[in-house]
């Protein structure tokens, strides 16, 4: 305490002067975020029938899969005692809305995600199912449930089944991080985060963080795997990540100008505050190199006809500065809510730890699960075609 | 059972998946969540036995004042009239029934006041702060102060 004391400035409440919501806070929007864009951009193709997106279908969902297995982690971790999570499903509280993230999550994860992938992914665990021994045998055929029927009226059905399911998965995706966005958005004691805007923000900037990973996850495993990158498919999923940024840097500069506009008693306080503690995460790495930079490469990849190894190295680069800009945008909302007094006469400095129970390193951690989980699902269920795999000998 | 139902019987085992995690979810909450919750809140409606049935630690302001109107009268006044005894003395309701076997430890005259008295730029100018390396000479405050009626005219 008498160490952090030494970055206040100005005046504090006492139970402002330490930061409540650590890092996995922060990675806790941005991890949900991931898997609400990678569903979007996976819908696309499936009810607005983008067939241009289709090799990043399969992708995005398994995507999608690993990030939401970790979402609840962080929080997890925040809060200690993870052997009571089960008790907001026994005893839910309805008025809360952080209590109802459970069920959020559960409908998420169960109603959506792990069907859609099951009914996608059937006729090539059958598949595998007849063609694999062993353990694997046995593994792949609990993932059919025993039901090794791939005909083509049942792979019809699914069909119908999936698209449903994706049908009633894109507002669920909504729900998801508007959700996230409104927890914020909600806390009216605190000026940086209460706007009703923030729900809305939120789902933009995931969509176009999910769009980002998934285009960086194809660009990846095509150059590991060793085959041609599908331009048609980059150059429509680049355009997707520049659509949904340029409405999301709208809905972010909307939020701004209606702040500077209105410039409520709170507005000296948090621009002194961007202007300070929050100017390189905010204005340097947010907006400049997060959201200008990227939203000028790929602004510039439609206008200049360019080469298809040019497009690829600009798609890849605006990706990743999209994704360290939305990360930085979390940071900013949820670390920046902290460092000021609701007096608005002082401030404080958030001090990090590094091997600590919210420290760095277990964030660091948590990001790094999500890709490992991803390798376990792409090993289970590969997303690419198998050359001859349709030619298996039947179960016998 | 008719083609079709065959086609879909994958579908009717998914379902019956869904509904089996969705029974044992029934019968955990049956077995896990306590008798009583909810009656009266969000919360078990025994816990408030629970707790009526726990010893009581704290006799009161008024249990003081009826053996202490002594000290009662030295606090009129002073800003510390209105903190509760038991909040420097502890707990006792144990003295406070029986007088002569259990008595209460003389508060540390230096590390309970400046608990409070501390000085923090987070606290309102007004409250009375120190900085016990410039205030006092490193003994207990209580050799200048009162406890009970701290203010030095």
């Amino acid at each position: 305490m008498e160490a952090i004391l030494h970055g206040v400035q100005g005046y504090m409440y006492p139970n402002e002067v330490e930061l409540q919501w650590s890092i996995l806070i922060v990675l806790y929007p941005f991890i949900t975020g991931l898997v609400a864009g990678a569903f979007i951009l996976a819908s696309l193709e499936r009810v607005f029938k983008v067939e241009a997106v289709k090799p990043t279908y399969r992708l995005a969902l398994l995507t999608a899969l690993a990030f939401l297995i970790v979402a609840p982690l962080p929080l997890q971790l925040h809060l200690g005692h993870p052997e009571r999570a089960f008790e907001m499903f026994l005893t839910p509280h309805t008025t809360s809305a952080m209590a109802m993230f459970g069920f959020v999550y559960l409908w998420y994860l169960m109603a959506v995600l792990v069907v859609e992938i099951w009914l996608e992914y059937r006729r090539d665990i059958v598949l595998a199912w007849r063609a694999s021994t062993g353990v694997k045998r046995h593994l792949y055929g609990v993932l059919a449930l025993g039901s090794d029927n791939i005909s083509p009226r049942a792979l019809a059905i699914d069909d119908k089944v999936g698209k449903f399911v994706t049908i009633v998965g894109i507002p669920s995706a909504f729900l998801l991080h508007g959700y996230v966005g409104f927890i914020f958005g909600s806390v009216k004691a605190n000026p940086w985060w209460s706007s009703p805007l923030m729900p809305v923000v939120f789902l933009f900037s995931a969509m176009v963080s999910g769009i980002a990973l998934v285009l960086l996850m194809y660009v990846f495993f095509s150059w590991l795997r060793r085959t041609a990158v599908d331009m048609l498919c980059l150059d429509t999923v680049a355009k997707y990540l520049l659509y949904a940024f340029l409405i999301d840097f709208s809905l972010e500069m909307l939020d701004l100008v209606h702040r500077i506009y209105e410039a409520d008693e709170s507005f000296r306080a948090l621009d002194f505050m961007v202007h300070t503690k929050l100017y390189v995460s905010q204005i340097v790495i947010q907006i400049y190199i997060g959201t200008l930079v990227p939203l000028a490469l790929l602004g510039l990849a439609q206008l200049v006809k360019l080469g298809e190894r040019a497009r690829r190295a600009i798609y890849t680069i605006a990706a990743g500065l999209t994704l360290v800009g939305i990360f930085a945008m979390r940071w900013n909302v949820v670390i920046g809510g902290q460092l000021f007094s609701k007096s608005f006469l002082g401030y404080t400095t958030y001090k990090m730890g590094f091997a600590t129970r919210e420290g760095l390193l277990p964030a660091i951690v948590l990001m790094i699960l999500p890709f490992i989980l991803l390798w376990g699902l792409l090993k289970l269920l590969p997303p690419w075609e198998k050359e001859g795999a349709a030619e298996a000998k039947p179960l016998a | 059972m008719t083609a079709l139902d065959k086609d879909k019987s994958h579908l009717y085992r998914l379902a019956l998946l869904f509904a089996a995690g969705f029974l044992a979810f029934l019968v955990l909450r049956a077995v896990m969540v306590p008798k009583g919750f909810g009656r009266y809140g969000h919360f078990r409606a025994g816990a408030l036995t629970d707790i009526r049935s726990l010893p009581v630690s704290y006799a009161g302001r008024a249990a003081c004042a009826d053996c202490h109107s002594d000290i009662v009268d030295m606090r009129k006044g002073s800003l510390h009239a209105q903190i509760g005894c038991e909040a420097c003395h502890g707990p006792l309701e144990a003295h406070a029934t029986d007088p002569d076997t259990t008595k209460p430890q003389l508060p540390d005259g230096r590390a309970l006041c400046l608990g409070c008295h501390l000085e923090n730029v987070a606290k309102p100018a007004s409250f009375p702060q120190v900085d016990p390396k410039e205030h006092g000479d490193a003994g207990p405050c209580t050799s200048c102060h009162n406890p009970h009626h701290p203010e030095i005219s």
